[in-house]
Order: structure tokens, then C-alpha cells, then sequence
């Protein structure tokens, strides 16, 4: 914030803040208890009324990656490490892929619409009118006959193209509202068309591609369903395994839920902070002239 | 490069968007040097003429050819073709230094070359403090002046400018306008400028060729273009405040002793005579025309003068040293300007008549007679 913003800032400025404040604490409750969670021992977990002083201990999170063994001696690792791993890399990759071919496809309709331009565009996004899971049993038998079951081909390639007709659609728009004379001024400047996408489109749309990432991201990482159905104990990622995690003998091991539920926002919320500043641009795109 | 070979030459060019003809049958010829505007009102088809000088869209009719070869099929990035744009289209991801460096990229030179290039431009502009900004910290005036140093960074065959100065203020304007034509002066290439404002045009233009619905109407020099108005379009598009176009009928010609051709006519119910170009001689008495006359082309007289038009004062516009006054003869507005040091009053009746030279007369079909 400036400096003169911070001096203007009167009693209806801090006013607004504490409003603005209270209602964040009302939001972020769930996400802060189960933060505080994390860090308490399976008596503070559970002891009514609440605590919220307590002694912080990382059992949780050193749990989450070895287990005692029932046996005693030497703790076994619980697997996580590879999942966390697993979500990243599929996550990460299938992302990337459906930006890729997104932001080609959108340049495309955007610039070089075909005949039945706005039917193509609306067939993609009718793939995403369906609730996914409606199309799980074919999805699972055409894995089975292709042998994708449990790689990470299948599932990287499940993902890109759900996400596929989100990137197109946001990136298109992006691409709709660029100045078309720029790109009139750079052929006049001798550009081909592969310059003109590459030097002049593509970095005006920056913001645009770092938003839809974020959105794209958030939705693979959360993903749930497919994850439990068609990957392996090899191509497992977080969502799938915390499931398995629930219960057991002893009850639910709240400590330990919190705490893998703490690791696994630390990815999004990390790439969201990071793309902030582009993000917000990305998201008022059009409506801000720069 | 000789003359001929640097100049852009349109045959009939035609462009249709299906139904629409946007430019019919356009002819013109820019030479090397030479400052061509293109002035009409919106939707008359003059961008769209410029845009298909530059390739950004292709003919649908007619031959266009700059330095000697015929452009029709060629793509705007091969007919070396420098255009500045109305909203100066700069890069808006590249610094100013990038900006004017781009072009150069097509022609493969060296980085000391290229650099070279770019600070000779940047100085004749005045660019080099700002040469690591963006486009978007810069202010009107400089992003005006880098998109002039973009399309003179290389040595393209023309220049062509969509509206070179309409997003800049008045006293900007003025500076921009001279330091464009001088650099103009200093390429010797043939520039072709879209403009809808008159003053550009007169004061920027060699020849301005007006538009109208898809047609040039008129390719004149601004004086030719003021003085002898090919048609009606013409007369009342050029000029502020407008050309007085009244309708008339012509009694009579006579010759005079200095071999003048002197016209009587009947209009707002009183007969007058003037001195008008010889031609008119040829029309049959009874015929109908229309006479236009410039407000600064009207001279007050006593209101019992003879053989001059008697009219109310109806309304008295300062416009500094000069004043506009708003006569009402039969309910037509006569628009005439007079020297501030003038006196008329609101409500009296003057005499007007028509100073030598300066009554055009245009047949009933609108055309001047000449």
C-alpha cells in the first residue's frame, strides 16, 4: 500500500477493514481450524471445548510421511511422498499440456474462425455441461482395452482434456480483446504470421494464460473421482489416497487428516500467491484498459 | 529510384464486402514526394482504400501498383509499406527501443546497424530519453512520434497514416504536424494520409482527394480544391464555416467592355447580377442552378443598394477578429463573415453582395460550371 493511501486511511477506511476482516475470519474459519489441527496432539484434537492455546507438535506431519510400524522398530514410510509427487507431475504436466493446445486452438478460433467457427466452440464446451462422472464407465472400459489403467499417460491425458475446453474458451477471450492493429502493424513490419502470434500476441496475453493456469490447476489438484478410479498405487495422487486415510480401527486421526489436508493447499495457494499480481489482471481483463 | 518508379498508382480500384461497395472504381496517382490526403466523412471508404494500399485488405477490383509492380496479390509483410496507425498500434510488451528495432528484423542486419538505425531516428524525433519505456508509460505526443519512427526506421517504397493526429490536443497537433512533414519533406516517398479533418488536410496535403460514399469525388490541391469546388459535395464539405448554397435561376448572360462574363440571376425573389466564369454563357437563359458563395466571399453594402441582396440580421457570432453573421432573406440562413470593426445590429436590414470572383455556379446536376 502508499504511503499516501496509508495516511488517507480515516475511521470509514478501518472501519471498512474490520468488515472486510471479520467476514475473511468467517471464510477462512475451516481452513484455520484445520491448520490449528494439524499442529495438536490426538488428546488436543479432540478435547472439548475447543483449545486454541495449545503446545504445537509436528507429529502430525511426520506422520503423514512415516507410519510406526505395528511391529515396533524401524517407521515405514506411508507412500505420500510419491503421491505429493503424483499430484504435482500430473497436475503439473497435464496443465501445461491443455495450455499449450488451448492457447493454439484459441488463437485459432480467434483469428482464423472457420466456416461453423461458433459451433466448434460450442461443441467444446458442451463436453463440459455433462457432470464428469456420467462418462466414467466408458472412460474406465476404454482404459482397460487401451492399457492406460494406472499410468500416467492415461490419467495426464484424462486431464488435459477436461481441461482442455476451460483453456480455449479463456484464452479465446483473452485473444478476442487485443487490438487488432498491432497485429496489422507488425505485418505491415514485415512480420509472417507465426512472428506476428509469437512476438506480438502471445506476450500481450501473459496475464490471461498465468489466470486460466491457476483455474486449470486448482481443478486437476482437487480432482477426486477419476484419481480413485483409474490410477494406480503408483500413479495415486493426494485426493485419492486421503480417502484411504479416513478411518480405520482407531477411529478417524484427526491430527493426522489436518495435517496432510495442510500440506496439500500449500501447492495452490503457493502457485496462487505467486501469480497474484497476474492473476487479478488476468481476471479483469477487458474491463481495465491499460 | 526514379520518380516514376516510387509512386503508387490506382486503377479502378474496387472493394466490395458483399453487398456493399465500400471504394468504387477509385483512380489515383501519388508521386514520389508527394503528400496525398485522403478526406472525407466516416464510412466514405477512405481507410479502406489506405488499408488496401497496405495489404491489410485485398482489392476486389482494379490494379494496384507502387514502384512499378502491381501489389494486388501480395501480402502487406512483402509490399514494404510503412503505415502509422490512428491509435499508433506500438507493441505494447516491447520497450520503445524494441518498437522501433522491429522492422528491421525482416531485412536480416546487423546489430550495429540496427542500432545505428535506431538512434539516427530517435534523435531526428526526439525519442532517446525514453528509449527503454514501454508503450504505456509514455504520453501522447511520444507514442505519436515513435510510431512515425517505426515506419521511418527502414526505407519502405510509401508511407501511408490513418489519422495521424486525431488522439493528440490542439497545441500537440500543431507541433506534430509540422515535424511529420518535415520528415516527410526530407524521405521524397509518396505518402498517402487519411484524415477527416479539413485543416489537416489543407495544411498537410500537396493534393487531397475527396471521398464521398466509396468515390473521389475531387483529386485538387487544397487551393484548387477551395477556390473551384467540382461539384456541391465538394463546395459544402471544404470550408468553415460552410459554403452559402442557394438555389437560382439564370436570367441572362452579357459579355463586358474587359471581356468578363457578366450573369443575372433570380434568387430570393430579387434579381442580381455578377461577374461569373465565361462558361456559364453556354447555359440557356431559364436554367436552374445553384450558386455557392463563402461567407468571407460576401460584402456588406447600404440597404438600399441596387443589385444586391436585402436581408435580415438575424444573429452576430464573435469569432475573434472576424465576425460570423446569420442573415435571413425568404427563411434561407446566408452565412456571412465580416470584419470585427463592422457595425450591424440585431434586427436591421443589409445589403449584401457578392465579392468579383467569388460566386461559383454549379449546374442542376450539381457540377460546377467551368
Amino acid at each position: 500500500m502508499s504511503k499516501g493511501q496509508a495516511r488517507g486511511i480515516g475511521f470509514a477506511g478501518w472501519g471498512r477493514t474490520l468488515g472486510a476482516a471479520s467476514i475473511s475470519l468467517i471464510y477462512f474459519f475451516p481452513v484455520l481450524f484445520i491448520i490449528l489441527t494439524a499442529f495438536k496432539t490426538r488428546q488436543d484434537a479432540l478435547s472439548w471445548p475447543v483449545k486454541f492455546i495449545f503446545t504445537p507438535t509436528l507429529d502430525n506431519f511426520v506422520a503423514v510421511f512415516f507410519r510406526a510400524s505395528v511391529e515396533g522398530g524401524a517407521a515405514e514410510a506411508t507412500g505420500f511422498g510419491l503421491y505429493f509427487f503424483n499430484s504435482l507431475f500430473i497436475g503439473g504436466t497435464s496443465v501445461l499440456l491443455a495450455l499449450i493446445i488451448g492457447t493454439a486452438a484459441a488463437y485459432g478460433f480467434s483469428r482464423f474462425p472457420l466456416r461453423g467457427n461458433e459451433t466448434y466452440l460450442f461443441m467444446i464446451l458442451t463436453t463440459r455441461m455433462m457432470p464428469p462422472i456420467i462418462a466414467i464407465i466408458p472412460i474406465f472400459v476404454l482404459f482397460r482395452v487401451f492399457g492406460l489403467s494406472g499410468t500416467y499417460v492415461g490419467i495426464i491425458a484424462l486431464y488435459t482434456a477436461f481441461n482442455l475446453p476451460f483453456s480455449v474458451w479463456m484464452v479465446k477471450s483473452f485473444f478476442d480483446d487485443l487490438d487488432r492493429d498491432i497485429e496489422d502493424a507488425a505485418r505491415m513490419d514485415g512480420s509472417g504470421e507465426w512472428r506476428v502470434f509469437r512476438k506480438i500476441c502471445l506476450p500481450q496475453v501473459y496475464a490471461g494464460l498465468a489466470a486460466t493456469f491457476v483455474f486449470a490447476v486448482i481443478l486437476t489438484w482437487n480432482e477426486f473421482v477419476f484419481a480413485l478410479m483409474l490410477t494406480s498405487p503408483q500413479t495415486r495422487t493426494v485426493p485419492a489416497q486421503i480417502v484411504r486415510t479416513i478411518g480405520g480401527s482407531m477411529g478417524v486421526d484427526w491430527g493426522l487428516m489436518s495435517a496432510l489436508e495442510t500440506l496439500f493447499i500449500i501447492p495452490v495457494v503457493l502457485v496462487t500467491f505467486a501469480l497474484q499480481s497476474q492473476l487479478l489482471r488476468g481476471v479483469t481483463f477487458g474491463t481495465i484498459r491499460r | 529510384m526514379s520518380a516514376t518508379q516510387s509512386e503508387i498508382r490506382l486503377r479502378d480500384v474496387t472493394k466490395r464486402f458483399n453487398d456493399l461497395v465500400a471504394v468504387d472504381a477509385a483512380n489515383l496517382t501519388v508521386a514520389a514526394g508527394e503528400v496525398v490526403c485522403l478526406l472525407g466523412p466516416s464510412g466514405c471508404g477512405k481507410t479502406t482504400t489506405l488499408r488496401m494500399i497496405a495489404g491489410l485488405e485485398y482489392a476486389t477490383g482494379g490494379d494496384i501498383t507502387i514502384a512499378g509492380r502491381r501489389v494486388n496479390d501480395l501480402p502487406a509483410r512483402e509490399r514494404n509499406v510503412a503505415m502509422a496507425f490512428q491509435f499508433y498500434a506500438l507493441y505494447p510488451s516491447l520497450t520503445v527501443e524494441e518498437n522501433l528495432a522491429y522492422p528491421l528484423h525482416a531485412e536480416a542486419l546487423p546489430r550495429d546497424e540496427i542500432a545505428r538505425r535506431i538512434a539516427r531516428v530517435a534523435k531526428v524525433l526526439e525519442l532517446e530519453s525514453v528509449l527503454r519505456r514501454r508503450p504505456h508509460q509514455l504520453g501522447e505526443g511520444e507514442k505519436q512520434r515513435v510510431a512515425v519512427g517505426r515506419s521511418i526506421v527502414r526505407t519502405p517504397t510509401c508511407f501511408l497514416f490513418d489519422e495521424p493526429l486525431s488522439r493528440l490536443d490542439i497545441q500537440l497537433r500543431q507541433t506534430m504536424r509540422t515535424q511529420i512533414k518535415e520528415v516527410l519533406e526530407r524521405l521524397d516517398k509518396p505518402t498517402v494520409i487519411v484524415t477527416h479533418d479539413q485543416i489537416e488536410a489543407l495544411t498537410m496535403a500537396d493534393r487531397i482527394a475527396v471521398m464521398r460514399a466509396g468515390r473521389i469525388e475531387q483529386v485538387a490541391s487544397p487551393h484548387d480544391l477551395f477556390s473551384r469546388p467540382a461539384n456541391l459535395f465538394v463546395a459544402s464539405f471544404i470550408g468553415t464555416p460552410q459554403m452559402n448554397l442557394l438555389a437560382a435561376t439564370l436570367l441572362e448572360t452579357a459579355m463586358l467592355a474587359d471581356g468578363a462574363t457578366l450573369a443575372r440571376f433570380h434568387l430570393l425573389g430579387e434579381d442580381i447580377s455578377a461577374v461569373v466564369d465565361q462558361s456559364v454563357a453556354r447555359l440557356p437563359p431559364g436554367s436552374k442552378v445553384t450558386l455557392g458563395v463563402r461567407p468571407r466571399g460576401f460584402e456588406l453594402v447600404a440597404p438600399d443598394a441596387d443589385d444586391a441582396l436585402h436581408a435580415l440580421v438575424d444573429l452576430v457570432e464573435p469569432m475573434g477578429a472576424e465576425m460570423l453573421l446569420h442573415l435571413l432573406e425568404h427563411g434561407t440562413d446566408l452565412r456571412c463573415v465580416v470584419p470585427h470593426t463592422t457595425r450591424v445590429a440585431i434586427g436591421e436590414t443589409v445589403g449584401v453582395v457578392c465579392k468579383r470572383g467569388q460566386l461559383h455556379v454549379f449546374d442542376e446536376a450539381g457540377i460546377l460550371v467551368q
